[in-house]
């Protein structure tokens, strides 16, 4: 057992709505309690929508805006110029979206705001799918992964955020996980403390889109990070990056084979999976010595 | 209507102009803007008084104007006062976050400068893009002159707040938009006077931890309707209000319906925007020949104020309707209003709906006469009439 380092201050209630099991409740938790009281949130429709909660409930002690599925970087920065122009420039605007309102539906917003550079904390829940209409692809699901609307699995890859990010030139961008919860903590709350645009992506092992078992979240999350799948990385000004896992030190094959969404797979392609994982680490080691 | 010349400021200035005028004026807290022709003159001219540091406004240029609008949104639910402009293309995109705003009863005031939407792709003065808007819980006004444009921009906002709806004015392309006029500007400290910053509830209050628009049960929904609904009616008497108080600070008032020469009217013009001053002209003419006209220029358009039009139209025997924009399969969007809005009424006149200068076509003074002349007497035709 590891203890887990964060200030838990009751800023996020029991009673939300995820899945059972499912590990994006907790990095919420975690989240919500790093940011702190003086925060206001954007939201949009995707799994962490369902778990923020239906009026009159609210699973969050900070107040929601409910957005619309492709603004949330537009609507996380009204708040902050509405809440600048009203004199309150230290509240923390935390924006939440799935990977389908990021690396699709909300790019062109996502791409605005960080242009922009706007002084907004953005975190992704990257289950790797559209998860909340009930699985289909997104361009954050990985090769040869089956979905509602890849059966077969799907034949591009994922697309790399980051890089896209770290073209942005923005201050800040993390990769996290909830495996590793002090990780996510301490990012949230550098990110904080910094002006301008930030982005947090979170792996969130989804328990049905992925076909895990209801207790195995956490564990999917570590392998991924474990294997290389989702290093945890900053890169700083789009220009720094830095790994903080440990190396790479296991295979994909424990990875994949807890997953059902893989199951179809040939040893070949198991193969070329491999091979595109190692290669994807060895351009991010290059980078972490540019 | 001309405010005592003493103590004026008149500068000349066009449609969009006098609309940035009447925003700096009304200084509101944030406005989002992204360019389209005709309406980029009023983002630039915004931006040249933030630049000169006239104007104090948070102003946000995002990528489009479906993001324009979502931070307008957002920027609202924070309690701050909010502004935005677009035409056309980019009215159409926003239209998603229209519904949103008014189903939050946020009050934003858009201006809107009416541009044929594509295909095919036409810069021409129509109304069909904030018209095929009607639907979304937003106020709708039309200007007819630059000046009218300055007024009407500050007193949207008093409606706004006050019914917390959101309002949307409109002025023709080119024809407002551009046209350029000499204009009353206001003193800043009398629009202030006009219009006090109102503390909104703040609904993102980081002591309270309210949720805003989140997911409703179809009771709850269909309550926001109803809400919407009751703050829909007090609009007339706000827009009636906010016009009056309006006129007794600048010598110009205003109000839902403006009536011209229809005193013994046998025969009046109903239209909206720009060519009401064609009309008007069409009516002194009229007149001159011995042919009874009027014109009954609607400015306040959503809500329709269906009883002063009742009231307006009541010993009228017979009205024109001047539709510049076509609902396809319908005809004219102000005539089918007026024939819904008439309907099984006592008294009601014929009415003719026409589709006059549909993606901006002239529409000269004569075709309005003879439009009066040949139908005052003619039988009831509820067919939409395609003019050349
Ligand atoms: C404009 C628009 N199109 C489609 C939808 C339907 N929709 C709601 S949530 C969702 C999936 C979002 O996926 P993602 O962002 O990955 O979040 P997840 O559900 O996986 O957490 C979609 C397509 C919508 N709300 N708005
Ligand atoms: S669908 Fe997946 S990501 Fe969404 S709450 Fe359930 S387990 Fe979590
Ligand atoms: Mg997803």
């Amino acid at each position: 057992m590891k203890d887990i380092e964060y200030n838990e201050a009751g800023q996020f209630c029991s009673g939300h709505n995820a899945c059972a099991g499912c590990a994006e409740a907790l990095s919420m938790r975690v989240i919500l309690n790093a940011v702190g009281k003086n925060t206001v949130g954007v939201v949009v429709p995707s799994c962490v929508a369902i778990i923020v909660g239906a009026h009159p409930r609210s699973s969050a002690k900070i107040p929601f805006i409910h957005g619309l599925l492709e603004s949330a970087a537009a609507m996380a920065s009204g708040v902050k110029r509405g809440l600048v122009s009203q004199g309150k420039d230290d509240t923390t605007v935390l924006c939440l979206a799935g990977d389908g309102g990021t690396y699709d539906i909300g790019l062109q917003a996502l791409s605005s705001a960080a242009e922009r550079n706007e002084d907004i904390l953005y975190v992704c829940f990257d289950n790797e799918g559209y998860m909340n209409t009930g699985g289909q692809t997104s361009s954050s699901t990985p090769l040869a992964a089956s979905t509602g609307s890849s059966p077969l699995g799907k034949t591009t890859r994922k697309k790399n955020l980051v890089e896209i990010l770290a073209a942005h030139r923005i201050p800040y961008i993390a990769t996290a996980s909830p495996s590793h919860l002090s990780d996510l903590s301490e990012k949230v709350t550098k990110a904080k403390a910094i002006r301008g645009m930030k982005v947090i992506i979170v792996v969130i092992p989804c328990l049905p889109g992925w076909g895990i078992a209801d207790d195995a979240a956490v564990k999917v999350s570590r392998l991924a990070v474990e294997s290389g799948v989702f290093p945890l990385i900053e890169v700083e000004d789009g220009l720094r990056y830095s790994i903080n896992s440990a190396d790479k030190t296991k295979p994909i094959d424990e990875y994949l084979d807890l997953q059902k969404r893989y199951r179809h797979i040939s040893d070949s392609e198991r193969v070329e999976l491999q091979q595109d994982v190692d290669d994807s680490w060895d351009r991010l080691v290059a980078r972490t010595k540019m | 209507m001309n405010a005592p010349i003493r103590n004026e400021n008149l500068q000349l200035l066009n449609g969009n102009h006098a609309v940035a005028w009447g925003v700096r004026l009304a200084s509101p807290d944030v406005a989002p803007l992204y360019p389209i022709t005709p309406q980029t003159p009023i983002l630039e001219k915004l931006i040249d008084f933030k630049s000169a540091d006239l104007l104090g406004t948070e102003i946000l240029t995002p990528e489009s104007e479906h993001s324009a609008m979502a931070a307008a949104v957002a920027a609202s639910a924070t309690g701050a006062r909010v502004f935005s402009a677009t035409s056309s293309q980019g009215l159409l995109l926003m239209h998603e976050l229209l519904h949103y705003a008014a189903g939050s009863r946020l009050p934003i005031v858009l201006f809107n400068v009416n541009r044929t939407p594509a295909a095919p792709w036409g810069f021409w003065p129509d109304q069909i893009d904030s018209l095929s808007q009607r639907d979304t819980g937003w106020v709708q006004l039309y200007s007819e002159t630059p000046q009218e444009s300055l007024d009407t921009v500050i007193q949207a906002f008093r409606i706004a707040e006050a019914s917390e709806l959101p309002v949307m004015v409109n002025h023709d392309a080119f024809y407002v938009s551009h046209a350029v006029e000499p204009v009353s500007v206001p003193d800043q400290g009398a629009v202030e006077l006009y219009l006090p910053k109102v503390d909104r509830s703040m609904w993102l209050d980081t002591d309270i931890g309210r949720a805003i628009g989140a997911p409703i049960g179809q009771d709850g929904w269909n309550r926001t309707r109803r809400e919407m609904d009751a703050a829909m009616q007090t609009i007339v008497g706000l827009t009636k209000d906010a016009g009056k108080a309006w006129g007794e600070m600048s010598g110009r008032p205003y109000a839902p319906l403006e009536l011209y020469r229809c005193d013994d009217a046998e025969v009046v013009f109903v239209t909206m925007g720009s060519m009401a001053g064609t009309a008007r002209e069409a009516v002194d003419r009229l007149r001159e020949s011995g042919v009874a006209a009027g014109l009954v220029k609607v400015r306040l358009f959503r809500p329709m104020p269906m009883a002063d039009l009742h009231a307006a139209l009541a010993d009228i025997p017979c009205a024109l309707v001047l539709d510049r924009n076509y609902s396809p399969g319908v005809g004219g969007v102000l005539h089918q209003e007026l024939m819904a809005g008439f309907y099984g009424a006592e008294n009601a006149p014929r009415i003719f709906g026409f589709l006059t200068g549909v993606g901006g076509t002239n529409v000269p003074v004569e075709m309005l006469e003879k439009l009066a002349v040949d139908y005052r007497q003619a039988k009831q035709n509820n067919n939409p009439i395609w003019v050349e």
